[in-house]
């Protein structure tokens, strides 16, 4: 399953996912992180059978873990089907078929978000 | 030898008779009967395109008012109108944006509310005359309360476009949309093989007067649009038709983070087969029409082009650059080009749309000329301070700490033995390292990812620059990386100084 995982500002300074990682022995395949001096967010994929033992890991050094699932939403009435979020995206998420239809793998979603940011018809949504 | 009418096709179309298929399908007829084959076969080709086109705007005349107004400044929704015409006239600009919710909403938000039936506050003010007393004016309107609300579109339908994509390390948001940095995608637009003016690329059938599919109605071309530049094969068309008749799904708002607002256009046109050359024109296939791919990294009105692309590569859904297959995105819809094409193609059939030619030609020679400016732009050599003082990075950071000091001057451009900037080193740095008792060369402490500027840069985009990575300082190099200069913010408040 795709998790996220947020480190507060507070907590920025400690090696909180190596020591997770390293205390509980579950491997994590990080798809997306963003790090800096302020926050962090890391998107990442877990077994579903070792969420909870990594979960409280993370959360005993003070991450905050949230399981994603709610894909991308597409509103058909506004989507022209232009193919504008299919570069953007970093998971494949999107593609044409052979009628050029926008084919829409939600499975895939990470709920990075660039695809919203692209869009030019504000047709793409998260968290509904 | 094939020759035939216009006139002839519109008998053919009156009586059912019309041979009538789409750019796309002409492609395969050319193909298999040949061009003389085809010319004589096929009465009409259709052609569609659905994409972004700024330069699109709404002619309306809103009636006169009780006591009347003759209107100075209006508004839309909070987006303005140019109304400088006669009393209650106006055109409302597609890429306007909205003085109070910003690009998420613009000129194109308004013309889609108006024809999706939607109220429209229209707020209205002027100076008042003995003729038209009133000074401010507040009412709501919908799209049947317009005397005229016709769409005027001073350029439309491209022939073709550059695409686009990005060498440097950040996002940009544009025009063709987000570009993803080290080359991370590329974007384009249009619809190759449906595109009309790429069907017709002399301009024998498409031209003033030409009658055309524009958002779901009948519209016409008005004649070339804004920039026609066809010697480089980028034509133009304006296009006028009455909003009134559109439908919405052939008329679409859309805004470009960080860019601003737009307006999608679906616009069809009928090609009717005169002649082979006609015939070979709308044979034409993705692979035959050729554009750039340009980085937009480069902020100045010439780009550089990375590469020549064909619509086919494209459309493919990947480009190599630099030996590397990128990501394209299509900010145009093709599965709608198709659509139009196709709901044209049923117009003619059915005896729904009649072919015309156009009254004159568009000009198939020229190109756009890029800004007469009076006024020079700074370049970073105006204004850059030739005198600084380098470093090699093997010196100690004493060394570095006596030269600012001896010199008074803050910023060290660190070199290489050959001369090339390697890193720079502040005073900064330097309580850095003394801080943290760190007394090795310099090349350990300097910052190595340095911010640099060219010589014939405009002053602006270095500034840009400084401000955006928050330095107060960027040393000028050349393309050997040698310095030459150094731009600080001292220098551009001091060029401020002297214009005001």
């Amino acid at each position: 399953m795709k998790i996220k995982i947020c480190i507060p500002t507070e907590r920025i300074h400690n090696p909180i996912i190596s020591e997770s990682i390293i205390e509980t022995g579950i491997l994590l395949n990080i798809m997306v992180a963003n790090i800096d001096s302020t926050y962090g967010e890391l998107i990442a994929d877990v077994k579903d059978s070792r969420f909870d033992k990594i979960k409280n890991a993370l959360e005993a050094r003070g991450a905050i873990v949230s399981i994603l699932d709610q894909p991308i939403h597409r509103d058909e009435e506004e989507c022209i089907e232009c193919g504008a979020c299919i570069s953007v995206c970093p998971m494949n998420v999107y593609s044409f078929d052979e009628d050029w239809s926008l084919c829409v793998d939600e499975k895939k979603c990470i709920q990075c978000g660039m695809c919203i940011k692209m869009c030019p018809h504000g047709a793409l949504k998260l968290g509904e | 030898m094939v020759k035939k009418s216009v006139h002839e096709i519109n008998k053919k179309i009156e009586d059912g008779s019309v041979n009538v298929v789409t750019a796309e399908e002409m492609v395969g007829i050319v193909e298999n009967l040949g061009v003389e084959g085809a010319a004589k076969e096929v009465d009409v080709v259709t052609t569609g395109t659905f994409g972004a086109m700024c330069s699109s705007g709404l002619m309306l005349n809103l009636g006169h008012s009780e006591p009347p107004i003759k209107i100075q400044k209006a508004w839309f929704n909070n987006v303005e109108a140019y109304s400088g015409l006669a009393a209650v006239d106006a055109y409302l600009g597609a890429a306007q944006i909205s003085e109070t919710r910003g690009i998420q909403y613009g000129g194109a938000h308004v013309i889609e509310d108006l024809l999706r039936g939607k109220e429209i506050n229209v707020h209205a003010t002027s100076y008042g005359t003995d003729c038209y007393p009133r000074k401010v004016l507040d009412t709501r309107i919908t799209l049947d309360d317009l005397n005229e609300a016709v769409l005027i579109n001073p350029r439309n339908a491209y022939q073709k476009y550059n695409a686009a994509t990005n060498s440097s390390k950040r996002i940009l948001n544009t025009y063709m949309g987000e570009l993803l940095p080290n080359f991370g995608n590329v974007t384009y637009s249009g619809a190759g093989v449906l595109s009309p003016l790429s069907n017709d690329p002399s301009y024998e059938t498409i031209g003033t007067g030409t009658r055309i599919f524009m958002g779901g109605a009948q519209g016409y071309v008005i004649g070339n649009g804004t920039q026609h530049s066809p010697s480089s094969g980028f034509g133009t068309l304006m296009l006028k038709g009455n909003l009134k008749e559109m439908s919405p799904e052939y008329l679409r708002a859309a805004s470009f983070t960080g860019y601003g607002a737009t307006l999608y256009m679906g616009i069809g046109i009928p090609i009717p087969i005169l002649n082979e050359k006609l015939a070979a024109a709308t044979a034409v296939r993705d692979e035959d029409i050729n554009t750039s791919v340009l980085d937009y990294a480069v902020g100045s009105r010439d780009k550089p082009v990375i590469r020549q692309v064909n619509y086919a590569e494209l459309r493919s859904g990947s480009v190599q650059i630099e030996g590397k297959d990128v990501p394209t995105s299509s900010l145009s819809s093709f599965k709608n080009a198709r659509k139009i094409a196709n709901e044209l193609k049923d117009w003619v059939k059915h005896g729904k749309f009649f072919v015309s030619m156009p009254v004159e030609r568009l000009c198939s020679e020229g190109s756009a000329k890029p800004m007469k400016q009076t006024q020079a732009v700074p370049l970073v050599k105006d204004v850059m301070s030739d005198f600084f003082v380098t470093i090699k990075k093997d010196q100690t950071v004493q060394d570095a700490a006596k030269k600012i000091w001896e010199n008074s001057f803050n910023h060290l451009a660190v070199v290489s033995d050959t001369g090339e900037l390697v890193g720079i080193l502040t005073a900064w740095d330097i309580s850095k390292a003394v801080a943290e008792n760190i007394f090795d060369s310099v090349e350990s402490i300097m910052t190595k990812k340095v911010l640099t500027c060219a010589p014939n840069e405009p002053v602006d985009l270095a500034a840009r620059r400084l401000d955006r990575y928050g330095v107060s300082a960027m040393p000028v190099i050349d393309t050997q990386r040698k310095v030459l200069g150094i731009i600080t913010s001292d220098n551009i408040s001091k060029l401020l100084a002297r214009r005001y």
